[in-house]
């Protein structure tokens, strides 16, 4: 090496060597994915004003047949009492000596219960349900309580438009509260 | 013990290796002083292990057979038995680095078998360009290493109850395990696909029987959390999720997502199931507290605890535990063998780092008299551990979820322990 390109070559790896401090020197392997990105596979989940739901309908009546099958067994056939989490009844209860947290009586969104309902249940089966048939189930349950009619025919329109009971009932913690319990001696 | 003068050694070898000589050539000569002396009832005597040779090699360490007792204690859904948890024998170990095999564990519907070469990250939503990375290409990614503890929102639950849980330490409080988890700054890859300045929340998904889906705050991706690949030196154990997984130091167990398959971009987060029915803390007045990430500082007693006993006294105990904070280092332990009226400073087992189990220290004279055993963490920011009292003034009952108060371990005068909730 001559004298020019050693000093050189000391000046570039240098270079490196600090950047690399602040931003990490590597080669980008991201592969383009917008096409992936617009898959059903990869849009699984339902937003509150009900992006990503997927076309379909039910009511409640069909929904109740499908979950004395495939629901009861786990959840109870009132859908509460049983092995796994209540999902009906309870209403109101929440700020009682005993409150139960139910589908009807906690969860803020419809949405979240579609969502849910596709992705994870039946527990031994999951994705195995075809879109109205969860519609339906969601009829069934939201309807239980009366949130919505029985003749309400839920679907990709009408979901997002339920109003839950508990829709205000939580306090965002993050970011404004995040830790509020300060404990001093 | 000071070893031999340099001389005097190689004289010592000169000799031995003089005798072994002449053994070989000359049988006149005496036969070496330690075959002659030590009778057959002597070498009996020695352990078995050095009288014969030991067992060969392994592919893959296990601990010793006599360690079997030294396990996660499971506890699954009866009619779905990939759904439950599995907790860290906290009080069998010492030290502040989980083994892999003893990592907690929260399934909510099993672990998937996941063949890497299948596996995919998305990265979309409010970005320049959607992403796609398989494991080969994220293994070829500049890596860090950060040791902190993962510890999930419903662990130490039960102190919520009426009646104090006689559970063994770990049982109850082990849904919180301390690993060095290594692999890529996730900010690193967020950056490559370009984020919209609209983008606020992340929507995390699992390629799990649940498919868990989750939100979590931008901010927190890109300060310190990480793609993590490896677990203590070795690539991520099926049940930690394989290939891949995040930690979001000192944030809750939930959010750090395992069997990632997806980061999406979003303004607003998604109000799925797990941030909303779960992972939410009903208070009394109905209400619940949602996006409570941070895992507030919080210690235990891991011996002496239940399910031990004091066996003499008077004597001296080395009381021992861990303490760790979400928002940071621990700065200090206090111990209390009454009750808390009284408490002296532990001493903290260094290096303590940040959102890491922090061991500590403190030898007890016990003279057989009742006791209660406590400690108390605070952390860099000021923040002292509560008591069960004050934590139940400022959440009520039905949390049920980020319970950090002090445990308290009664010492009968017998040396039993038992579980109680203190004065
Ligand atoms: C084999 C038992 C089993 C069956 C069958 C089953 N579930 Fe579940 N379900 C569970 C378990 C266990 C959970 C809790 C999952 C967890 O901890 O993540 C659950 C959770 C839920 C939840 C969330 C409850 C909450 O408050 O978080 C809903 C909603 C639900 N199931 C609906 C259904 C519906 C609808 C069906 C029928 C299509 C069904 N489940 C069938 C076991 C079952």
């Amino acid at each position: 090496m001559s004298m020019v390109s050693k000093l050189l070559f000391l000046i570039i790896s240098l270079s490196v060597y600090s950047s690399s401090y602040a931003e990490p020197d590597y080669q980008p392997l991201g592969n383009p994915a917008a096409e992936l990105s617009e898959s059903p596979q990869w849009n699984l989940s339902i937003s509150t004003d009900g992006q990503g739901l997927p076309v379909g309908q039910g009511i409640a009546s069909q929904g109740a047949k499908i979950f004395a099958i495939q629901c009861a067994g786990c959840h109870g056939p009132a859908g509460i009492g049983a092995s796994a989490e209540p999902l009906m009844g309870e209403v109101g209860s929440l700020a009682s000596e005993y409150p139960e947290k139910t589908v009807n009586s906690y969860w803020p969104y419809a949405s979240s219960l579609f969502d849910y309902i596709r992705r994870a249940m039946p527990i031994n089966a999951p994705f195995s349900l075809t879109a109205d048939e969860v519609y339906a189930l969601c009829a069934y349950i939201l309807n239980s309580d009366g949130i919505i009619s029985a003749d309400f025919e839920l679907n990709e329109q009408t979901l997002p438009q339920v109003t839950m009971p508990n829709r205000d009932g939580f306090i965002a913690i993050y970011p404004d509260n995040h830790s509020l319990l300060r404990t001093h001696k | 013990m000071a070893s031999k003068p340099r001389n005097e050694r190689r004289q010592f070898l000169q000799k031995a290796g003089l005798g072994a000589a002449l053994t070989g050539i000359a049988s006149t000569l005496s036969t070496p002083i330690w075959a002659k002396t030590i009778p057959q009832e002597l070498t009996a005597t020695l352990p078995a292990g050095m009288r014969q040779p030991g067992s060969e090699f392994s592919n893959y360490g296990q601990p010793s057979t006599h360690e079997q007792g030294v396990i996660r204690w499971i506890s699954a859904n009866s009619a779905a038995s990939g759904n439950g948890v599995s907790w860290t024998p906290l009080h069998d170990l010492q030290g502040t680095i989980t083994p892999n095999g003893l990592h907690y564990e929260r399934h909510h519907n099993g672990v998937p078998a996941i063949d890497p070469a299948q596996h995919q990250l998305l990265i979309d939503g409010l970005v320049n360009q959607p992403l796609s990375f398989d494991i080969k290409s994220l293994l070829r990614y500049p890596m860090q290493s950060r040791t902190c503890f993962i510890e999930c929102g419903g662990n130490s639950n039960s102190g919520w109850r009426t009646n104090p849980i006689q559970t063994q330490a770990g049982y109850a409080h082990g849904l919180v395990s301390n690993s060095e988890w290594t692999g890529i700054p996730v900010k690193l890859l967020l950056q490559e696909a370009g984020i919209k300045p609209e983008a606020k929340w992340v929507i995390a998904e699992g390629a799990d029987g649940a498919s868990l889906n989750i939100s979590m705050p931008l901010e927190k991706l890109m300060d310190d959390a990480l793609l993590a690949l490896y677990q203590n030196g070795e690539r991520l154990r099926p049940e930690n999720g394989y290939p891949l997984r995040l930690v979001l130091p000192g944030w809750e167990g939930i959010l750090n997502v395992k069997w990632l398959r997806q980061l999406r971009l979003t303004d607003q987060p998604l109000m799925s199931r797990d941030e909303t029915a779960q992972y939410t803390e009903l208070q009394t007045d109905g209400k619940a507290r949602q996006f409570t990430f941070l895992m507030e500082a919080k210690s235990l007693i891991t011996s002496p605890s239940l399910g031990m006993m004091l066996p003499d006294n008077p004597a001296t105990y080395q009381v021992t535990g861990l303490a760790w904070s979400g928002r940071g280092k621990i700065t200090r332990v206090e111990v209390s063998a009454d009750g808390g009226e009284t408490w002296l400073d532990a001493e903290l087992q260094g290096p303590i780092l940040a959102k890491a189990f922090t061991r500590f220290n403190l030898p007890w004279h016990w003279q057989g008299e009742y006791a209660i055993l406590q400690s108390r963490a605070t952390d860099e920011t000021g923040y002292v551990q509560p008591t069960r009292e004050t934590l139940l003034d400022n959440r009520g009952k039905h949390g049920f979820f980020h319970y950090n108060a002090i445990v308290s371990w009664e010492i009968t005068e017998e040396g039993d322990i038992n579980h109680v909730y203190g004065f």
